[in-house]
């Protein structure tokens, strides 16, 4: 079980595209829920948000952004090799209602994420207008996909070097300003995604957003992903990942994503030292 | 009778030496070293044989107490560890985490003039001298019976489950949600009161015995109880534990290096961050530690917490002394390697820096006035006395409530109002045919051998169900 399929580097090596075969998860797993990986013994669990589950091959798809150690390790897994450990489908799965006019904005491999939600929602019958955008345009992934997902496709990078020059918050705000919106699902880096609450919240359109906190179990059992909701703690993993983004405490979310910076470049060196090593 | 009794009381109840606090408070290692066989046998000379032993009441696995000692004595350690394992499948846990004190131990009538024979130490030793020196051989079966049975949690609950079955000759398969077998014997409690090794050395030997064990199954996610049926399983056994952190919602709580236990420990033992950089997990190492609640798992938290390098590690709680519901061995180990107590203190808020760390905590000082639900002095907040104290590690250890993953996906299966399943006190039954619950996820949060003692009544039940239909 938990053998690579497929790999695929995207965005310039930086992006990294599994297909891992995984049947009973791929059996259960809906739109918006997350797997928990662990690459080998000594390994971390990571959560990953599923970017395309197959039930009939038995396999799901991961794409992940290399940032540290962990991914830099799962980066390293070769077609035929093997994650130690996948575990999941996990956490709520996003909630598909026929509304109307909605929006899905991506941004990084937040599209990945946003990838079966767009589908979704427009398989059952809304139109769907998806905002999608990259640094720059090597770094931007599943335009084609998102293109055949959705009614209508805007594609941003925040330096010009491909469609809309700016934020997929602009082109967001222009959307709103012209359309009869029902809701907006936003995924993405955090501070993308508190943005784009700031502009919806202007214009009092409902906004969900999925949170990637740190975790460890994924079963809520440890409240390390707890996050401030309305308030009120809750618990990213079995209450989430999806939540009213008006109500998120994105400050504190982005603080606790930093816990471990130190001990992650630690880690990221050391990795880096032993593969120059052997 | 009386010059007996006098003759064997002279022998004292053999202590086992262990590392000198000093040392062991920076390591990881177990911290006793255990019998010889030599004390061990000496030991076992103390037992009276009692024609009427009420040890055995005071087990929650009815373990042939005299039966096992009588064996050490004359030296025949196999035959002893096979005597335990006819009621105890886990007996290195046990020998190790029990508390002896309030069950056998306290019952065994050497303790009413002086100290009690030590049970858990010699079950201790009888278990490790077959995994070090013994010869493997595995207890005698019963033919198979074709009758499959799901255990759902690899703690102590479902392994007790799992070994019962397997030697009644029903077929049995154990899922766990995380990626090792063990429950809180793995994730929970630390390498230096139970060495994993022994833990995956038990499980093992269920393996061989043919019990299957099946990782990274969350039941109710990755697939449910009906389905576990629809596969061909004629009995499932829930013993997935509480697993719910609490905490104790006050301001502050969410800031970097507030932990629940669960994760602290989960963290440190599953995960081994103690072992970080060489294991990829982080976790945060305070200098100045505070651990609020004053159970055995905060004693873990709190030494484990001395062990990754803290300056000082406080126990905050808010009743005296004598209402703390740890093991009185654990406080004094805990004591020893310089864990201080604030006792009659409670946490009201956390203070953090512009990074989100925490820094530090108000407290305040408490009374105990009269009791409360639980029968102990309710405590009451002293008027005027909140303090600060620095602390850049925060362990909240302050119980568990009802994980709700398995019994929400679950038809059928009636839950109290706290969330935990209902069940049949004397044979693990839930309102769902075909499915026993025990352990933690019954009984609310309570120890190793508890929920083994669940796990026990369980067995009994689903064997005479899959033998005689009821």
């Amino acid at each position: 079980m938990f053998e690579i399929l497929k790999r695929q580097e995207m965005a310039d090596g930086t992006v990294v595209l599994n297909e891992i075969s995984a049947p009973l998860i791929a059996k259960k797993a809906k739109p918006g829920q997350f797997v928990i990986l662990k690459a080998n013994e000594t390994g971390e669990r990571i959560p990953l948000t599923m970017a395309i589950t197959d039930p009939k091959k038995g396999t799901i798809t991961i794409i992940y952004q290399v940032v540290g150690k962990s991914t830099a390790l799962f980066k390293s897994l070769q077609v035929g090799e093997r994650f130690q450990d996948v575990i999941g489908p996990l956490g709520k799965h996003t909630h598909l209602e026929k509304l109307g006019t909605v929006v899905c904005v991506g941004g990084g491999t937040g599209v990945a994420v946003m990838h079966p939600i767009t589908k979704g929602l427009k398989d059952v019958g809304n139109r769907v207008i998806a905002i999608i955008g990259a640094r720059t345009k090597d770094l931007l992934i599943l335009e084609d996909e998102m293109k055949a997902a959705s009614n209508e496709l805007h594609v941003c990078t925040d330096d010009g070097s491909y469609g809309h020059h700016g934020f997929v918050t602009d082109v967001l705000r222009d959307i709103l300003k012209k359309e009869d919106v029902k809701l907006v699902v936003a995924i993405g880096p955090v501070p993308m995604m508190k943005f784009a609450c700031q502009v919806t919240d202007e214009y009092k359109v409902k906004t969900i957003v999925s949170l990637n906190s740190i975790m460890v179990d994924g079963t809520g059992m440890c409240g390390c992903c707890r996050v401030s909701v309305g308030g009120k703690t809750r618990f990213a993993c079995v209450e989430g990942p999806e939540f009213d983004g008006h109500q998120v405490d994105f400050d504190e979310l982005m603080k606790r994503l930093n816990a471990y910076k130190e001990e992650e470049a630690v880690a990221y060196d050391k990795f880096k030292c032993d593969c120059q090593a052997g | 009778m009386e010059e007996k009794t006098a003759k064997k009381d002279k022998i004292p109840r053999q202590p086992m030496s262990e590392q000198e606090a000093d040392v062991r408070k920076r390591n990881f290692e177990e911290v006793p070293f255990g019998y010889t066989p030599e004390l061990a046998m000496k030991e076992a000379e103390r037992c009276l044989q009692c024609k009427k032993p009420s040890c055995i009441d005071g087990c929650p696995v009815a373990v042939d107490i005299p039966g096992f000692i009588k064996l050490i004595k004359e030296g025949e350690f196999t035959a002893s560890i096979r005597k335990v394992w006819e009621r105890n499948s886990l007996p290195a846990v046990c020998g190790r985490v029990c508390p002896q004190e309030i069950q056998c131990e306290e019952l065994c009538i050497l303790g009413k003039k002086g100290d009690p024979v030590a049970i858990g130490n010699l079950e201790r030793f009888v278990a490790d001298n077959e995994r070090n020196h013994g010869t493997g051989e595995l207890p005698p079966k019963a033919r198979s019976t074709g009758k499959r049975v799901a255990a759902i949690g690899a703690g102590p609950s479902g392994l007790t489950v799992a070994g019962d079955l397997i030697l009644k000759g029903h077929d049995v398969t154990v899922f766990e949600a995380f990626h090792k077998p063990g429950g809180v014997l793995v994730y929970g409690i630390p390498e230096f009161r139970l060495p994993k090794e022994i833990v995956y050395s038990e499980v093992n030997f269920l393996e061989r015995l043919g019990v299957k064990l099946e990782c990274n199954y969350v039941i109710g996610k990755t697939i449910s109880i009906d389905e576990l049926f629809d596969q061909g399983f004629d009995a499932v056994y829930i013993g997935v534990g509480a697993g719910l952190p609490r905490f104790m919602n006050i301001p502050g709580e969410n800031l970097i290096g507030i932990y629940s236990a669960n994760e602290y420990l989960t963290r440190s033992n599953l995960m081994k961050a103690y072992l970080f950089p060489e294991y990829d997990t982080p976790i945060v190492k305070g200098r100045n530690v505070a651990v609020f609640g004053a159970g055995n798992v905060a004693m873990d938290a709190a030494r484990t917490a001395m062990r990754l390098g803290a300056e000082k590690v406080r126990i905050v709680y808010r009743r005296s002394r004598e209402e703390m519901p740890a093991r009185e061995a654990e406080i004094h180990h805990a004591e020893e390697e310089g864990i201080e107590f604030y006792l009659l203190t409670a946490p009201t808020r956390f203070m953090g820096n512009e990074k989100g760390r925490v820094t530090g905590m108000e407290c305040i000082q408490m009374e105990l006035g009269e009791p409360d639900d639980s029968g102990r002095r309710r405590p009451i907040p002293l008027e005027g006395s909140k303090f600060e104290l620095e602390c850049d590690l925060a362990v909240i250890a302050v119980g568990a409530g009802a994980n709700p993953i398995l019994t929400q996906s679950t038809e059928g299966l009636d839950i109290n109002k706290w969330g935990y399943i209902m069940a049949d006190p004397l044979t693990g039954k839930t309102t769902k045919k075909g499915v026993w619950a025990g352990g933690d996820i019954v009984s609310g949060q309570a120890t190793v051998i508890l929920a083994m003692g669940a796990g026990r009544l369980a067995s009994n039940s689903i064997h005479d169900y899959l033998t005689w239909g009821w």
